[in-house]
């Protein structure tokens, strides 16, 4: 990409190559209107009001690249006919029901027809019958909706869902006169408008992943979402800007909060706001926000009891939905105490982290999910991508559908919303404990053999063989032939026979054997067929390749090695690597505390269970704030240290207050904030320093990034070879969460209320006789459970999964470690 | 624009219209305010007013007002306390729970909640407007575009606290009164301004 000079409007300004020219007024502070465009997508040529003169000529800035030293004018004559034209078309038939919409005014319809001055309509046309729509989560009122493809748009180049598209709306046509007498662009605007609504794939009902990130897009109040329907307005709330709570991606999203009632003026989040053109949130980000500790007050008498706990405690267990200011408290606790700090999700990735950094010689990866964005060959390994990190999944899918892209998945459970990202997207569905194979598959393609470790080329080179295969092609072939006709003799007025010969081409089927190489490793992973074809193609004209590791790889028996292939892959391929935590500060807590892995015998137990338990969900011995009643920095996937802000209040002890008790004194808990440890690559910055903001430009300016230290290599680049015997090849259950949940709190969350079960795809169930909501024996080699069936309608193949957000249901006692297990299920 | 009046000599003259008041000179010396005194005492002055009040008396034709039995007409333009009005033919409640008052008000001390109802409205479940607070400014009938919110002319406030909230319920028409058409539309803030009609340009429709 190039800097290059563009003038706009007279202003000089710098921007890339090929860069959009709206994308580059944005940038730089000047503002052009668009409706339809969506930054990180495609554009759409819906709204056309984006219209600018560059070098003379009228473009549609969303989608005209800028070249260097074009001259660009946003406003002529022309141009602002066009707009005002386009802006009274959108007014045509729109509800004046602005008084309820709860859009309340942040809408882009009353603020462009303000802004482009329309006082006065001139076009009309008859109205249609439009009644709204309920699709569960999300709201849909056709009458209110401009038609500016907006969740359309986001939902196939974001979600990957593609659960929207349009439908014919039925209406008239435009009278003749408008034709003539009316801009062009805003007639061809109108044309495209008054043909389409927009409807769900699934007929009436929307079958999709429950993002709603087409309402948070929604420039009316068309698609809202249904809980927050005339509750509140919008002028109303006070928005805290935090890090959402669920899951690694660390999501910046605001809540927004307002009293509960006239008779309770306590705060109450109403609903997620995201900043949607540069980052997408996920369900259980946007749905499952009220998961506070309500009604808390200050109970001495549980508050000794803990004191007495800690000092009798030799364990402190707890799961990674912390802060790191709190992760610092505990590891101070055990500095000083010498308690031990038992978190095994999280140890699972230190330990995990630190085998990877004795090959790569830095304490973390290298890649972040921007670089995902920016790839166009995506790979992903051992995870559950679309439960596991949501926002994993949406930078595979837009960097798959924006930058024609290409990508691998390698999970042993099939994901049916990977298969529809894109056409170029192969899902290997290995068997468990084959997670190995695929690392060795990537080194094995993609890996630079000269400079590779000899050892691990000749181990590669043991999986390929030649093989004779009859191929066959079609081939050109020109047959003389002998026809005989029947012609007219002329003279004699007789027919007769005659002989000719006539040549033609025919397309014939011939065998021919070749010699090719055969990669046995494609077999172990259950490869599709002709997958090394596919695998040219999909490689053609790729530059930027970017793979993703997951949990499964954590948690694997063999991850020390699994770690040391990774390293191997960042190091000797062009591939950045991304590993993927598991929950909102597994990586914060892995970085800042010294886990051990086994409980002592009298553990406190927080957020999890323990002898003596403090619980943010209210149900342990003492109560402890949740992440949304707490300031403090979670740590995501992309490195970095993300600041999160108490929406609501809480009138409970925290743990800082524990720990003051205890002679580990600090203020406020986030006076530890900068304290946190430096030579793991935290900075020591004050919390209150920290900015939670993206710029114009698509910048995140958000807290602060992790150094990447560099660690101790070892010239030891030994790996060791897998085993093939060790693949699972009997049932499997797995430990994943549905869509929509992560852990606890997104089912505390009243949008979000569900019990978990055992959630089977819909061909399993029915190959097995069973049905939904029956209970059945769930039994691995550690032990059983009852639990009944649940349908996931987006899972296919016959592996069932157990969730691990459902308090009720201790799906992780069935498990060694790693999250495959092997099962037997009956029913009851 | 700042509107001046043409007054452009202020100051006190001949050809001015004001003048002087005549007054004595106050008294300096004890004496002379003693003076003073035993004059106006024994001037009579007293028994003219004593007159006038008797005179008043047996003439049995009294002005006062008897408040609060009695109570002096308003002006209809009177800004005292708030009703909610109901529509005329429905009887539905006029407040579509925009939310605009609430905004607008300067003291805030309105507040509402709303919900989505059966029939998929915005239905206001509770408004409250804390009259401790309100100062009465109109600002919330003049914003209403539903003519909902409006003034009435009940201007007592009487109270054992002095945040005296009113209630949706207090402010709402009753269904009878309404019935019997003892709803009265406020002609001050908030009202359609007469002749407006001519000065909207109509819309197109297609039908």
């Amino acid at each position: 990409m190039n800097e290059i000079t563009i003038t706009i409007d007279g202003r000089a300004i710098q921007t890339q190559e090929g860069e959009y020219i709206l994308n580059a007024a944005r940038a730089n502070g000047i503002f052009i209107p668009a409706i339809c465009y969506l930054t990180r997508c495609s554009p759409t040529l819906a709204c056309r009001i984006c219209l600018v003169e560059a070098d003379g000529k009228q473009v549609y800035a969303c989608n005209a690249k800028a070249k260097s030293g074009m001259d660009i004018t946003t406003t002529t004559p022309n141009i602002l006919a066009e707009r005002r034209a386009i802006m009274e078309v959108y007014d045509v038939n729109h509800p004046l029901e602005c008084g309820v919409c709860d859009q309340s005014g942040e809408c882009e319809l009353q603020n462009y027809t303000l802004e482009v001055g329309v006082d006065a309509q001139t076009y009309s046309i008859k109205d249609t019958h439009k009644p709204a729509q309920d699709w569960g989560l999300i709201h849909y009122d056709p009458a209110l909706c401009i038609m500016c493809e907006r969740c359309i748009t986001v939902c196939k180049d974001m979600i990957g869902d593609a659960a929207l598209s349009t439908v014919a709306r039925g209406s008239e046509a435009i009278e003749a006169e408008f034709k003539e007498s009316m801009p062009k662009d805003a007639y061809a605007m109108w044309n495209k408008l008054n043909k389409s609504l927009i409807a769900p794939n699934g007929g009436d009902t929307l079958d999709c992943t429950n993002c709603g990130e087409c309402t948070s897009v929604c420039p009316v109040g068309a698609l809202v979402s249904s809980d927050y329907q005339y509750t509140s307005n919008a002028w109303e709330h006070k928005q805290i800007p935090a890090t959402c709570a669920h899951c690694s991606a660390g999501c910046q999203l605001s809540y927004d909060i307002k009293h509960t009632s006239i008779t309770d003026p306590e705060a109450k989040i109403y609903r997620v706001k995201n900043e949607w053109n540069y980052v997408s949130l996920c369900g259980a980000g946007r749905y499952g926000y009220d998961f506070e500790n309500r009604d808390v007050v200050k109970n001495p008498v549980a508050f000794e009891a803990a004191i007495a706990a800690f000092k009798k405690a030799d364990t402190i267990a707890f799961s990674s939905t912390i802060t790191n200011e709190e992760a610092l408290i505990l590891q101070r606790l055990k500095e000083k105490f010498g308690v031990r700090l038992v978190n095994n999700e999280a140890l699972a990735l230190k330990n995990f982290l630190s085998n990877y950094s004795t090959i790569s010689g830095k304490s973390l990866y290298g890649g972040d999910l921007k670089q995902v964005h920016e790839a166009d060959f995506v790979v992903s390994i051992g995870s559950a991508l679309k439960t596991d990190n949501p926002n994993a999944r949406f930078a595979m899918n837009n960097a798959l559908s924006m930058n024609k892209g290409a990508g691998l998945y390698f999970h042993p459970i099939n994901d049916p919303v990977i298969a529809d990202m894109s056409k170029n997207v192969t899902q290997f569905n290995h068997a468990p404990m084959m997670e190995e194979a695929a690392l060795y598959l990537m080194l094995d393609l993609f890996g630079d053999k000269e400079t590779m470790p000899s050892s691990v080329v000749e181990y590669l080179s043991t999986f390929h063989s030649t093989k004779t295969v009859s191929v066959e092609e079609t081939v050109d072939e020109k047959v003389t032939e002998t026809v005989t006709k029947m012609v007219l003799n002329e003279e004699s007025g007789v027919e007769e026979e005659v002989s000719e010969e006539v040549t033609k081409t025919v397309k014939k089927k011939v065998s021919k054997e070749v010699e090719v190489d055969e990669n046995a490793l494609f077999a172990l992973l259950n490869a599709p067929a002709g997958f090394a074809e596919t695998l040219t193609k999909y490689l053609a004209k790729k530059e930027n390749f970017a793979l993703m590791v997951g949990p499964d790889l954590y948690t694997h028996p063999h991850a020390a090695n699994c770690a040391r292939l990774v390293a191997l892959i960042e190091k000797y391929t062009v591939f950045s690597v991304t590993m993927i935590p598991n929950l909102a500060n597994t990586l914060g807590v892995a970085m800042i505390c010294d886990l051990d892995g086994e409980r002592g015998s009298y553990t406190i137990g927080y957020n999890t269970a323990g002898d003596f338990t403090l619980s943010a969900l209210g149900n342990g011995d003492l109560d402890m704030p949740s992440l949304n009643q707490q300031e403090g920095t979670l740590t995501g996937i992309d490195k970095r240290v993300n600041p999160t802000n108490a929406a609501l209040s809480y009138g409970g002890y925290i743990l800082n207050d524990l720990a003051n008790a205890l002679g580990v004194n600090a203020k406020l808990t986030v006076d530890y904030t900068a304290q946190l440890p430096v030579e793991k690559g935290f900075s020591a910055c004050v919390f209150d320093s920290l900015p939670n903001h993206y710029t114009n430009s698509g910048e995140e300016v958000r807290g602060y990034l992790l150094k990447n230290i560099a660690m101790n290599v070892s010239a030891d680049e030994n790996v060791r070879p897998f085993d093939v015997s060790a693949a699972i090849r009997e049932k499997v259950v797995y430990l994943a969460n549905p869509v929509l949940q992560f852990s606890p709190f997104t089912a505390a969350s009243h949008q979000l209320q569900e019990s978990g079960g055992i959630y089977l795809s819909a061909s399993a169930i029915e190959a097995n006789g069973w049905s939904e909501g029956e209970l059945v024996k769930v039994k691995t080699a550690r032990g059983e459970l009852s639990v009944s069936i649940i349908k996931d309608g987006k899972i296919e193949g016959d592996i069932a999964y157990l969730p691990t957000f459902d308090t009720a249901i201790n799906s992780e006692a069935l498990f060694e470690r790693y999250r495959f297990a092997s099962v037997s299920i009956q029913k009851v | 624009m700042h509107h001046e009046e043409p007054f452009t000599n202020r100051n006190v003259s001949e050809s001015s219209a004001y003048y002087y008041v005549d007054i004595e000179t106050y008294p300096t010396t004890g004496w002379d305010k003693f003076k003073q005194v035993v004059k106006r005492t024994f001037n009579g002055e007293l028994f003219v007013g004593l007159w006038v009040v008797m005179r008043e008396m047996i003439k049995f034709d009294i002005h006062t007002v008897q408040y609060p039995l009695e109570k002096l007409p308003i002006g209809p333009r009177y800004r005292a306390v708030h009703k909610l009005l109901r529509l005329w033919e429905s009887g539905y409640e006029r407040c579509i729970g925009c939310g605009l008052c609430e905004k607008i008000c300067i003291s805030d001390c309105i507040r509402m909640d709303t919900r989505i109802d059966e029939n998929s409205r915005k239905e206001v479940t509770e408004y409250s407007i804390n009259l401790g607070r309100c100062i009465f400014c109109g600002y919330c009938a003049e914003v209403c575009p539903e003519l909902a919110i409006v003034h009435g002319g009940r201007y007592e406030n009487g109270s054992e606290q002095r945040a005296h909230f009113v209630i949706k319920d207090d402010m709402l028409t009753p269904l009878d009164l309404l019935k019997a058409g003892e709803q009265a539309e406020y002609p001050g803030f908030g009202a359609i301004i007469p002749g407006s009609d001519a000065s909207v340009k109509k819309t197109p429709l297609a039908y």
